[in-house]
């Protein structure tokens, strides 16, 4: 690790200032930038510890839909009892990810901006790599490429999104709410992560001192109908393959709304709204959902290796489908 | 606000096994590295120094974390809990179960095992779920399947897996 300054910021306004010079990171859990830093791919000159900020609740809105804090860690969200029992796909995607002692660290925050694991972005003994090091080249274009993306993928960049918990967040229509020195605003989940384009190091729409403050969930109506399926290379702590969450409003055994998003398949997470309206206005236990699955992955693009995704997120869409029908 | 120059020393307090431990360290020293290697506390060990194996975990505040993967700096005046708190009593019976059931070979990753059921019992107790628990709402039975997910986070290089869940799900019943 090269050597930085440590900073534990007293408040919310001096974390947004001391984050917004050159060269400073915000730090919270740590359990993606730590390792990257010990990997010689994060550099920062200045680590600004936002850990202790008052940023770690999970409240319920009047409107009737949830708060949850930037700084509230995986595993509490997972087992709160709101998210639990309103947003049960936000907990299932939370517990698919990592392990218990990742997500005792873990924040929300830090979840969304995690970066790719991408093994040739995770390697500086690879030169090549837009994200590392812009204009570099795309290793993983020609190279091992069985885990990267199907969609929306540019010839500067084929890397994916890692987060579950942001597939389902997407599916739930979050916001995301940043601070800055010029005030707040909100981004919707769905544009808050970029597809790589020509700046794929460019991973989020946040600016140099935005700081997450917390994510907030519409009231929800897909309590009874979600799924989030995961399939990965072993049982457990491993990236996704392909994930896939599934959410749908059936009102009177038709379906109102559905929402479809897929993980490890894009820059970001993926929805399906094409598939989804396939979907609106059926009866839920006769719905079209090989149609809808079919759907889903209509446009993915393969790359070398990783043809095999194709059929395994269609089947993965249908599977999830079925399990969130019943 | 706590400043320093870069990389000078930082002065922490580690409330570690019950007691206050003053340390002056780098900022690029991880927790696991501060134990081991500024309080003479090897019992966590260092096995991979990613976040990937689970042999250095502890808990910080009463919760299972991977000491390697955090800064000590971020953790002045955190309870930090090792396996040599245990109290004779936890440690007796958990590792009489790891013994019984022939839960080990090498052993290097057993200190991590063995803070992981700790860890594991009291967020059962607490009614934690996991990716594998059939339903988010009303108790939860701790099944295999989940002994295996919830100790998915400490590999063993042995692999005496099956005798690990044996040794939990001994430790389990129990409690």
């Amino acid at each position: 690790m090269l050597p930085f300054s440590y900073t534990r910021a007293a408040d919310g306004d001096a974390a947004i200032a001391a984050g917004a010079l050159p060269g400073a990171k915000f730090l919270a859990g740590g359990t993606n930038l730590v390792d990257l830093m010990k990997g010689g791919v994060e550099a920062p000159q200045a680590l600004i510890d936002i850990s202790r900020l008052p940023l770690a609740g999970i409240s319920a809105l009047q409107q009737g839909g949830v708060r949850i804090g930037a700084l509230a860690r995986n595993s509490d969200t997972a087992d709160h009892p709101v998210i639990r029992s309103r947003y049960p796909l936000l907990s299932r995607a939370l517990l698919s990810g990592a392990t218990p002692q990742l997500r005792n660290a873990a924040t929300v925050g830090g979840n969304i901006l995690q970066r790719t694991r991408c093994h040739y972005f995770y390697d500086p003994g690879f030169q090549m790599c837009n994200k590392r090091n812009p204009g570099s080249g795309c290793a993983a274009l020609e190279g091992h490429n069985r885990m990267h993306a199907l969609f929306g993928a540019s010839a500067h960049c084929v890397a994916t999104h890692p987060s579950d918990m942001c597939v389902a967040l997407s599916a739930l229509d979050a916001l995301v709410r940043l601070r800055s020195a010029a005030g707040e605003r909100a981004v919707a989940m769905l544009d808050f992560h970029r597809l790589p384009g020509d700046e794929p190091h460019i991973e989020t729409r946040l600016v140099p001192g935005e700081l997450i403050v917390s994510v907030d969930l519409p009231a929800s109506s897909f309590v009874k109908h979600c799924a989030y399926l995961k399939v990965r290379d072993r049982a457990s702590f491993a990236f996704a393959l392909v994930s896939v969450a599934i959410a749908l409003d059936v009102r009177e055994g038709l379906i109102h709304e559905a929402r479809i998003a897929m993980g490890g398949v894009a820059h970001k997470p993926w929805r399906a709204f094409g598939a989804e309206q396939l979907l609106v206005g059926a009866p839920v236990d006769a719905a079209p959902f090989a149609e809808a699955a079919g759907a889903a992955v209509e446009g993915a693009r393969a790359l070398k290796h990783n043809a095999f995704k194709i059929d395994l997120a269609r089947r993965a869409v249908l599977r999830a489908l079925r399990i969130a029908q019943s | 606000m706590t400043e320093t120059a870069t990389s000078d020393a930082l002065a922490l307090v580690l409330k570690v096994n019950g007691a206050d431990r003053e340390l002056q360290i780098d900022p690029r020293v991880t927790l696991l590295d501060a134990l081991r290697d500024h309080l003479g506390l090897t019992g966590a060990k260092k096995g991979c120094d990613r976040g990937q194996c689970g042999a250095c975990t502890v808990l910080v505040n009463g919760r299972r974390v991977y000491s390697c993967l955090t800064l000590a700096a971020a953790h002045d005046g955190d309870r930090i809990a090792t396996i040599e708190s245990l109290s004779a009593q936890e440690l007796r019976s958990v590792q009489a179960a790891f013994v019984e059931h022939d839960a080990f070979q090498c052993g290097y990753c057993t200190s991590g095992q063995i803070m992981s059921t700790v860890a594991l019992l009291d967020e059962m107790s607490a009614g934690a779920a996991s990716a594998v628990t059939p339903r988010l709402t009303g108790p939860i039975e701790l099944t295999d399947d989940e002994i295996r997910e919830r100790m998915s986070g400490n590999v063993c290089r042995c692999g005496a897996y099956p005798n690990i869940v044996a040794a939990v799900r001994a430790v389990a019943g129990e409690s």
